[in-house]
């Protein structure tokens, strides 16, 4: 008994490898895209994770801090910190701004966390060199992905920072590298404004005659501190304690402290439903797209394969191969040129994957779905090849 | 004849299905959810750590002088400006004393009148005592003629009350001499409080020092205790310290620190706590401190300028000490991931003291020699299948 598909492949086998590789790069395409979607999905979660909280303290009626901008007075946390249930609670603030190093400027999203040692909520959960931030001020922690090294200096608004630590795939929900600075300085570099500015409100406000009155020495000096101070972050993270129930906790928060309290659910609804919910759903749909072209492109190629050896058939039926023998080839061949095309589209897409700029994520059992769904998507097309095949009229073979 | 093309085929289609087979199970391997986890690792090495606590603060003057009038009034001149140096006692400016001068002069001559009244006074008493002695001897020369029995009764009791009124004349006359001291006195006094009153409009410094604000210029219109002038003692200067109350125990007087103002990247200045402040501020949640420089820069600062402050504490007994990058966070728990026999296994520790080049004290939970895995490319489970790489400082996994 010899293999007909095998034989049939040997024959030309050139042109059967380079129709596999042409298809695997079709695949690798779908795999990279699949990988888009679920990495865009992963940054969402990992920005939860990085936060290393149970629940997210906002101002009252937004979608803070992430989906919305909320504002807190920064001793908030210490009448959250007594509530019942509270292990720990830390301020935070977030903001996306331009970072500059050396010349060149990055886009990035600073993070301002109390520099209240490792495993604080806030502090990045692990690095991949250096170390924590162990100064009140003026060190940063930041992502391989903004670019920096350790010990280079960066600027944020008017301050310098040291880089200390790396870390990886801290990431905003945009895919902007995170940057973490301590809880201080990130509150000056998000409300202080520039030079010119505090200079143009100082002049505005000494010539309002209200605050400069003669008979008042020092009002004016104590209007202009008053203005350019600040006292609010963006949330508060809270860490339960052991045995409670993440509602059971947020909602005295809710009730008593008439603030919004998120639970890591609620979160992940808020960031994969609101934030990321059209670009997710842009990608999915151009996923489902590629997906339906690949299978068509797999199903034309086995088709046009086999109406290429139409002739061949032709002259096996005149000969009397069983039509179950000719199926069988055709399917063997077609699910040869699959399991190639999807080896070669792993592997193409795992080679390229770390060129993306942001982050892509390709889970074992999305490479798993995409084989079974290529050797199905090709099962089917070489049914339709089959059914032109045994069509064949054997006559063909010497007429035609 | 077929059979040796064929198995050259079979042989070339082999030569690429082989390795590109290969290359799909290495790439399987080693990327993706299975590949191993790049981890670096460190020994726990039992060792003393000297924590040290960072602040900043500004650059401040430890005494200002803010010179002014006691009273309002209106500023005449100004004879100093920013940057003069000034002596103890000098004349920094004047306030315009409006008739005070005037009034200095009438009282003067209040003075002077006072004077005259006082030599009048006193020739008066000469007078009233040149009267009584002629009284007094007439009087007892009649009384002699009386005894003699040459003159008459009456004629003595004239001589009697003659004496009397020249008595009364005499005490009226000195307490008249007391009313015209006590006058020149009074004026005399009057004269000093007004020339007293007018030096008080002299701004004068009473330390020596540097200027460094002029607050008013000659017409402007001031209210008392508003300064015109500000002096500090340049060699007095401090810095206004704040380290943030999380990372601020053992902070106290004497302790040894550096100095690094903004302006002097690189520069490091050796300083001493002079004093913790006994009040925090409650709202920044920042305890105070003051710190002198141990010998003042030569070129001095800016009052007001950035300073980072470092401030060292005695090293603390050897403990086993790891890098905080090391300490992780899993189900609530501090720890580190332990390397046994190849093996990774979560370890609860307590930590204690920290220094500022990321050392921590283990005070429970590991013991010098163990290994812990201090940077990791990606989150670590006890399942997690990892390399060791040795880690090249400043280089990402």
């Amino acid at each position: 008994m010899i293999s007909l598909a095998g034989r049939d492949i040997l024959h030309s086998w050139g042109k059967f490898v380079f129709t596999g590789v042409g298809l695997g790069l079709l695949i690798g395409v779908t795999l990279s895209m699949a990988g888009v979607y679920r990495g865009m999905v992963d940054d969402a979660w990992s920005l939860l994770d990085n936060s290393g909280a149970d629940l997210w303290v906002v101002q009252k009626d937004t979608l803070g801090p992430y989906a919305e901008s909320s504002s807190l007075y920064d001793d908030v946390y210490r009448s959250i910190r007594v509530m019942p249930g509270v292990a720990s609670a830390a301020n935070v603030t977030y903001l996306t701004m331009q970072v500059v190093q050396g010349g060149r400027d990055v886009r990035a999203m600073v993070v301002g966390v109390v520099p209240g040692g490792p495993g604080e909520p806030g502090q990045p959960g692990y690095l991949v060199a250096g170390r924590h931030m162990t100064r009140g001020h003026y060190e940063a922690v930041a992502d391989t992905a903004a670019g920096f090294k350790l010990d280079e200096i960066i600027e944020i608004r008017r301050n310098r920072y040291r880089v200390v630590g790396l870390t990886r795939h801290t990431v905003s929900s945009a895919g902007d590298p995170m940057i973490f600075i301590p809880l201080k300085d990130a509150q000056e570099a998000q409300f202080l404004k520039d030079n010119d500015v505090i200079l143009q409100q100082r002049r505005r406000t000494s010539e309002n005659p209200a605050f400069d009155r003669p008979g008042v020495p020092g009002l004016l000096d104590s209007i202009i501190t008053s203005q350019s101070t600040n006292t609010y972050v963006n949330a508060v993270l809270v860490v339960i304690k052991p045995g409670y129930a993440p509602e059971e906790v947020a909602e005295p928060i809710r009730r008593w402290k008439r603030l919004q309290v998120y639970t890591r659910t609620q979160m992940e609804s808020i960031l994969i439903g609101k934030l990321i919910a059209t670009s997710a759903k842009q990608i999915g749909m151009f996923l489902i797209i590629l997906a339906t072209v690949s299978a068509a492109i797999v199903a034309f190629i086995i088709y046009t394969l086999t109406l290429g050896k139409i002739r061949e058939i032709a002259v096996l039926k005149l000969i009397g191969t069983k039509n179950r023998t000719i199926a069988g080839m055709i399917m063997q061949q077609s699910l040869g040129l699959g399991l190639i095309g999807f080896i070669v589209g792993k592997i193409a897409a795992t080679l390229w994957v770390p060129i993306f700029p942001k982050y892509v994520l390709l889970l074992p059992g999305d490479a798993a779905r995409g084989f079974f769904a290529v050797m199905l998507i090709c099962l089917l097309a070489s049914l339709v090849a089959v059914r032109a095949a045994l069509k064949v009229d054997p006559a063909e073979a010497i007429g035609g | 004849m077929k059979l040796p093309p064929l198995k050259s085929r079979t042989a070339a289609l082999l030569a690429v299905l082989v390795p590109l087979l290969g290359v799909f199970i290495y790439v399987l391997l080693r990327s993706g959810p299975l590949a191993p986890i790049p981890v670096t690792v460190a020994n726990v090495e039992k060792r003393s750590i000297a924590p040290a606590l960072f602040g900043i603060g500004t650059v401040a003057a430890r005494y200002t002088y803010k010179i002014g009038p006691t009273v309002a009034g209106r500023v005449q001149r100004v004879d100093v400006d920013v940057g003069d140096k000034v002596r103890a006692g000098q004349m920094l400016g004047e306030i315009e004393p409006v008739d005070l001068d005037q009034r200095i002069l009438a009282q003067a001559a209040a003075v002077r009148r006072a004077d005259s009244s006082l030599l009048a006074a006193q020739a008066q008493l000469r007078d009233a005592s040149a009267r009584w002695s002629f009284a007094d001897k007439q009087a007892q020369r009649y009384e002699k003629l009386l005894q003699a029995r040459s003159v008459s009764e009456e004629a003595v009791a004239m001589k009697r009350q003659e004496l009397r009124v020249a008595e009364a004349v005499l005490a009226s006359a000195r307490a008249e001499l007391e009313v015209a001291r006590q006058e020149r006195v009074r004026n005399e006094a009057d004269s000093a409080g007004l020339i007293e009153q007018r030096s008080n409009l002299r701004l004068v410094t009473p330390v020596d020092g540097l200027v460094v604000a002029r607050n008013a210029d000659p017409g402007t219109t001031v209210v008392a205790g508003q300064s015109v002038v500000e002096i500090i003692d340049p060699v007095a200067l401090w810095i206004d310290v704040r380290f943030d109350q999380l990372s601020a125990g053992g902070l106290r007087a004497g302790l040894p620190a550096q100095i690094q103002l903004r302006s002097r990247s690189g520069q490091q200045q050796r300083a001493h706590v002079l004093r913790v402040e006994p009040l925090a501020d409650a709202v920044t949640e920042e305890t105070l401190a003051k710190v002198v420089f141990d010998t003042l820069p030569e070129i001095l600062p800016p009052l007001g300028e950035l300073a980072e402050v470092t401030v060292a504490l005695p090293a603390l007994p050897a403990a086993p000490v790891v890098p905080n990058a090391a300490i992780r966070r899993v189900d609530g728990q501090l720890g580190v991931w332990l390397l046994d026999d190849g093996d990774l296994r979560f370890a609860p520790i307590k930590i204690g003291a920290t220094d500022l080049d990321g050392g921590v004290q283990v005070r429970e939970g590991l013991t010098a020699g163990d290994q812990v895995v201090v940077h990791s490319r990606r989150p670590l489970s006890a399942r997690s299948r990892i390399k060791v790489v040795e880690g090249r400082p400043g280089v990402a996994l």
